[in-house]
């Protein structure tokens, strides 16, 4: 078993109705009128690829491409219309940090949740408690609800929390552009030891020098279809010459 | 079957640690804190006793067990549904960022205001303890009905939470056929009271089965017969397979509603 993530044939539509239906009366007045038709979208066309383990796999393309769709179907958080995604391992998508943060708890009561939707168990973010706190400078502001955190303070700690399980896949979506400068070399090297420990990571950014300099293979997505794939350098140059 | 509780049990501790946390928020600022869910039933109590006993002279015997019972077992199913039926919509933050098998959120209300019974259900002990009303062997069989409710419960909130993700005017509709339904659950009169074709209808309301057996426990001091046993666990176990069915077929929509 060499294959960390399988994407064969996914294609995502969605029902892009003009206006939001969500009454009853406006679904029937619609009905009777008989345009209750949705002009369909479609966000990925088709796409197929496999990801080795322990590679990086960076997915590039414009706004709208079909990038963050893509890693949410390969997250399970969106079902394919057809097609599917296998993930052979654990997953830790970064898709958005902090996401699952409750603004009344504290960071402590929050580290613990946050855990929890990871799926891990109370034993195992025990152990890892100190490490999370440490990693995220936040020890003087354990006992503080989230709500008085600065934005830059929410992010640092859901990286924190995000990155310290050594999953087998790692998903990061533009995160690495959060935080200061310090912080952000900070998560590039969590992101390389992680790398070096045999993660698989798969990387969406706008920045194409950072992903010419973590990637093995690149993915160039336009418009929800697979434009280019293959070895970095390739797809990058391909790239910028396109644009 | 097996990969279902395999991802049950990997979720298990999400599941306890939010119904932790909402009970946590939900005294966070108020100063008696828990005793809050002892002293509403009890404070409710005597304002309807009082109205009951004088104002309409109501003669059933020991009424404020009577009502509580009653009380005790509608307002965990209005609150667990009502709880549930936002709960998808609520934490939509969550669902478009993480995967989390979604059934994880009505449950959790659901058991939030099971746990939330149980507190108002120290209140119907202290009642009955202060009244004298002999506590007998028959009482402790209490987690029958409960099991029923809460499993009747938890398949209502699991269509309500799917059905309201795709159309908000549920919440409303809902808020008007609770209305109704409290006036036809026998919590505060007796069913002597209702003319015969009315009672016909309430017995359809599953409601109304499970306060009987409670208080044929509580107050009657006998265990319902096998027949009532059926009619209950009928009304449970259809209501949490439909429940399951609708939310199943939905729940890979919800991500485009929420």
């Amino acid at each position: 078993m060499n294959t960390a993530v399988e994407v064969k044939n996914v294609t995502m539509k969605f029902n892009m109705s003009k206006e939001k239906i969500d009454s009853i009366k406006e679904y029937f007045v619609k009905l009777v009128k008989g345009n209750l038709l949705y002009t369909e979208f479609t966000a990925l066309d088709s796409v197929s690829f496999d990801v080795k383990k322990g590679e990086v796999f960076g997915i590039v393309g414009l706004n709208g491409s079909g990038k963050s769709t893509l890693l949410k179907v390969v997250s399970g958080i969106l079902k394919p219309s057809t097609g599917q995604a296998k993930v052979f391992g654990n997953i830790s998508p970064l898709i958005e940090l902090g996401a699952g943060f409750d603004p009344d708890l504290t960071a402590r009561e929050n580290i613990y949740l946050n855990g929890y939707v990871l799926g891990h168990t109370k034993k195992y973010i025990d152990e890892k408690f100190d490490s999370i706190v440490e990693f995220a400078e936040l020890e003087e502001f354990l006992d503080v609800p989230i709500k008085n955190f600065s934005s830059g303070m929410v992010a640092r700690l859901g990286f924190s929390i995000a990155t310290i399980v050594k999953p087998d896949i790692l998903i990061v979506d533009e995160i690495l552009s959060v935080g200061d400068y310090k912080f952000q070399e900070k998560c590039e090297k969590r992101i390389k030891e992680m790398m070096a420990g045999g993660t698989t990571v798969i990387i969406v950014s706008h920045s194409i020098t950072q992903i010419e300099r973590l990637c093995n293979t690149v993915l160039w997505l336009e418009k929800g279809k697979m434009k280019m794939i293959g070895d970095t350098n390739e797809v990058c140059n391909a790239y910028r010459n396109g644009n | 079957m097996k990969q279902y509780l395999t991802n049950f049990l990997k979720y298990k501790s999400l599941l306890w640690n939010l119904v932790v946390r909402d009970l946590k928020i939900k005294y966070r600022r108020s100063v008696l804190g828990f005793a809050w869910s002892i002293l509403n039933p009890l404070l409710m109590m005597i304002v309807i006793t009082a109205v009951f006993q004088n104002l309409f002279r109501t003669n059933i015997e020991n009424f404020p067990i009577y009502y509580l019972t009653g009380y005790l077992f509608f307002s965990f199913v209005t609150e667990s549904t009502n709880l549930a039926m936002t709960s998808i919509i609520g934490s939509a933050s969550l669902i478009k960022k993480v995967y989390i098998p979604k059934y994880i959120f009505p449950l959790e209300k659901c058991i939030f205001s099971f746990v939330n019974m149980l507190f108002s259900f120290i209140a119907t002990i202290i009642v009955m303890l202060v009244l004298k009303v002999p506590i007998t062997p028959t009482f402790f069989a209490f987690p029958i009905p409960m099991l029923y409710l809460f499993v009747f419960s938890v398949g209502l909130s699991f269509f309500l939470a799917a059905a309201n993700v795709f159309f908000r005017d549920v919440a409303h509709l809902y808020s008007v056929f609770t209305t109704a339904w409290m006036y036809l659950t026998p919590i505060f009169y007796p069913m002597e009271m209702l003319p015969e074709f009315m009672v016909e209808v309430v017995t359809f309301n599953p409601l109304y089965h499970y306060i009987l057996y409670f208080r044929a426990l509580v107050l009657g001091n006998h265990i319902p017969d096998l027949r009532t046993n059926m009619i209950c666990i009928g009304f449970s176990v259809i209501m949490l397979i439909l429940g399951l069915i609708f939310f199943k077929k939905k729940q890979d929509k919800f991500i485009l509603y929420v």
